[in-house]
């Protein structure tokens, strides 16, 4: 009889080490999320809406698309999260309201994961892998940086006060996940900060 | 380590970028007419001042675009940032 397999997240392993930090740091697995990545001249672009919003035009930024995020990825590119949809459904759906003003759409679902980071000392977390300015004052809600996190390539978001989104290649998911672990560790064990 | 300025991203460290070479070389306007040594001066000779000198650059860890950069080659100083369709800017 065939060997049945069921889809796990690339983190699974990890998910025990996330539940066991203490509250100043948060770090949990983002549950599987398609993703589209869009493509138009904003120029002739900007009257479209996605699911509500129109396509961010400030770089770094990214601003809530029904239940997903509409991320800029450049002058003409941008990535949409579109929970509870099916990723070529989702990619259907943006083509349809692309072709019109001559964009495109593609299901880029297998290319990142997302790993939620919450907490008070969050910030300093990120802070000690990452060289953008991450001062609450600059890297404020509603904005977002591709840079370098640890030495892997991530799509930073600033979800609230103390809290983000770090989307990342699945294959370097594991070795991210291991890195905020030890970033984490001297906020989050609780023998320290007693 | 030394800021780079991506003209859409602002200041980001020079890891993330990726050096282009000599920026403004045009392609040529009809390739079948050169002889060989018009093609490899075209494909392979290029400028090489000590001081200030027009370069592309990639943000290839961040948005991935392409930009121009005025650079001194002998300080490393970055003069100025500009996109790539805009014309080349007068180098004392
Ligand atoms: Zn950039």
């Amino acid at each position: 009889m065939a060997e049945q397999l069921s889809r796990t997240h690339p983190l699974e392993a990890w998910l025990p080490a996330f539940a066991e930090l203490s509250g100043a740091v948060r770090i949990s697995a983002e549950p599987f999320v398609p993703m589209t990545v869009l493509r138009a001249d904003p120029a002739t672009a900007g009257d479209v809406r996605i699911r509500g919003a129109a396509l961010p035009t400030a770089p770094g930024s990214w601003a809530s698309a029904g239940a997903g995020w509409l991320i800029w990825l450049g002058p003409d590119e941008w990535l949409l999260t579109g929970p509870g949809a099916a990723p070529e459904a989702l990619e259907e759906e943006l083509r349809t309201l692309l072709r019109p003003v001559g964009g495109s759409a593609a299901d880029v679902s297998a290319q990142r994961i997302g790993i939620r980071l919450g907490g008070p000392r969050a910030r300093q977390v990120l802070a000690k892998g990452c060289s953008i300015d991450l001062h609450p004052r600059v890297f404020t809600p509603g904005q977002s940086a591709q840079t370098t996190l640890g030495q892997a390539g991530v799509l930073l978001l600033a979800l609230g006060e103390d809290e983000f989104a770090v989307l990342v290649r699945s294959s370097f998911g594991g070795y991210l996940a291991s890195w905020l672990l030890d970033a984490s560790l001297e906020y989050a064990a609780p023998a320290l900060t007693s | 380590m030394q800021l780079i300025e991506c003209p859409w991203c602002g200041p980001r460290e020079e890891v993330e970028f990726h050096y282009g070479g000599q920026a403004h070389v045009a392609y040529p306007e009809d390739p079948a007419a050169l002889d060989d040594e018009q093609w490899a001066h075209y494909v392979f000779y290029r400028d090489n001042p000590k001081g200030r000198f027009a370069e592309r650059w990639s943000h290839a860890a961040g948005c991935r675009r392409w930009f121009n950069a005025v650079r001194d080659t002998a300080t490393y100083r970055f003069e100025s940032v500009y996109h790539p369709d805009q014309p080349k800017p007068v180098i004392p």
